[in-house]
């Protein structure tokens, strides 16, 4: 049985048995990794709250046959500035969510956990409007999913002016005469050239614009494609959006007495 | 496989929560086991419980009949709710022997990572309850995890508006617990609630 170091963010946790935990986590050697941490849910388990989603923890674990047990957790950040704010918390939770279900088990690439430490590190630190879309478009990339940019994916129509359509099925920006799917503007062209092209840290520093939001709408319908299912954390934790999902308003009314 | 009475049972035990598909046959065999009339008060126990208890049709906490215990007395305080996760969440409270207000329970958590939005909680109908009860005062009562956290944030910008004092329970130190053993986020929370001591 091999023992092993390993340092992760915790993506999620599901209840196995009475006491224990099946812990999923983005780590910097294994990738991504399920793991068993065992007994974390009685009250004296020293590393119970340690194993929560958005913990990044230094791990001991140990191989098993099927899955791998942690033995021991250390806190390393609990990035508390997002915990304690319903806007960063959503966006964390989105990012989490993403990373769980785009990213295949076993998937080593070390810059997942790169990535995912950078963003919730920038979250943490302060309002960052286009950490959600810049994320979203990195991880598409890492996985293999760079939409065409310079010319129609289509076509083959050269001119990113005449670009007007994003289609995810298509895998990318679509000419005039090809278009289908969503309509793009060409500052969501740009910007998206910017994120994916080497200028992610211009893009972080810039604040929120219709661009980004844009951006952020089409990356999350290019993930509900490969997934074939909406996701489920963006606009759960937003009082107006959540309850107006089936029909009912928001309270706006204020108390008279 | 077994023959069909006997895996019917596994096959139900097995959809418990926190029961495995192991746990779900030892039970099993236990049962197939014991006595007759042990067994049979064992059923009965849990069709009695179907029958006579359900819901609280105010607070969501278990009750025998249309309301629950709580919310029928009218020694409780009824201007000031408390709002938890899950029934047993009610008996630890009550337990301290230092609220004399009402509950609602929500019946969960919000967790956006497992789709559990406020829509399949229970609060709407807590939303429902504030004007004609004409409440003046929520404490959030859930649990000091991720889930729990994300609930109490999301109700008390739900309502804020509302013109009503919502408070949210300090996370503290376990009484009886170990320094040593306490996580650092308890800790440091604990830290930044602590009180003057002496004069
Ligand atoms: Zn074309
Ligand atoms: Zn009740």
């Amino acid at each position: 049985m091999g023992l092993y170091r390993e340092r992760g963010i915790v993506l999620r946790t599901i209840k196995l048995g009475e006491a224990d935990r099946i812990v999923t986590l983005v780590t910097e050697g294994h990738g991504k990794l399920r793991a068993v941490a065992k007994g974390v849910r009685r009250t004296k388990s020293r590393f119970g709250a340690r194993v929560e989603p958005l913990s990044h923890v230094a791990l001991l674990c140990y191989e098993g046959r099927s899955l791998d047990t942690i033995t021991q957790a250390d806190a390393l950040e609990h990035f508390r500035a997002v915990r304690e704010d319903l806007g960063r918390l959503s966006r964390g939770l989105c990012l989490l969510e993403v990373v769980d279900s785009v990213v295949q088990e076993g998937d080593d690439d070390p810059r997942l956990y790169q990535m995912l430490l950078g963003a919730l590190r920038a979250l943490s630190a302060g309002e960052v409007p286009l950490l959600v879309p810049a994320f979203f478009w990195k991880l598409l990339a890492q996985q293999g999913f760079r939409p065409s940019l310079d010319a129609c994916a289509t076509c083959g129509a050269a001119g990113a002016e005449a670009l007007e359509a994003f289609d995810p099925g298509e895998g990318g920006v679509l000419c005039r005469s090809c278009r289908r799917g969503t309509r793009i503007t060409p500052d969501a062209v740009a910007l998206l050239r910017r994120i994916l092209g080497g200028d992610l840290v211009g893009v972080l520093a810039e604040g929120a614009s219709p661009a980004g939001a844009e951006l952020e709408h089409l990356a999350t319908r290019a993930i509900e494609h490969h997934l074939e299912r909406r996701l489920r954390a963006p606009g759960l934790l937003d009082p107006v959006l959540s309850l107006r999902r089936e029909g009912a308003t928001a309270p706006a009314r204020g108390r008279g007495s | 496989m077994y023959a069909g009475p006997v895996q019917d049972l596994i096959d139900e035990l097995g959809r418990l929560p926190g029961v495995g598909p192991k746990s779900a046959q030892r039970i099993a065999f236990h049962l197939l086991k014991l006595p007759k009339e042990e067994a049979v008060r064992l059923a009965r126990a849990v069709i009695e419980m179907k029958e006579r208890v359900a819901l609280c049709a105010r607070c969501f906490n278990v009750a025998e009949g249309q309301e629950c215990g709580i919310c029928t007395d009218p020694r409780r305080e009824h201007r000031v709710l408390c709002v938890v996760e899950e029934p047993r969440d009610v008996v630890a409270v009550e337990k301290t022997h230092e609220f004399r207000g009402r509950y609602h329970v929500l019946q969960g958590a919000i967790s956006p990572i497992e789709g559990i939005g406020p829509d399949q909680l229970k609060v709407r109908e807590l939303l429902a309850r504030l004007e004609p009860e004409q409440i003046s005062e929520v404490i959030l009562c859930t649990n000091p995890n991720i889930e729990g956290e994300a609930t109490a944030m999301y109700l008390a910008r739900l309502l804020a508006p509302l013109g009503l004092r919502v408070t949210r329970i300090a996370s503290g130190l376990p009484v009886g617990g170990d320094l040593e053993y306490a996580d650092e986020l308890t800790l440091g929370r604990a830290l930044e609630g602590r009180r003057e001591v002496g004069a």
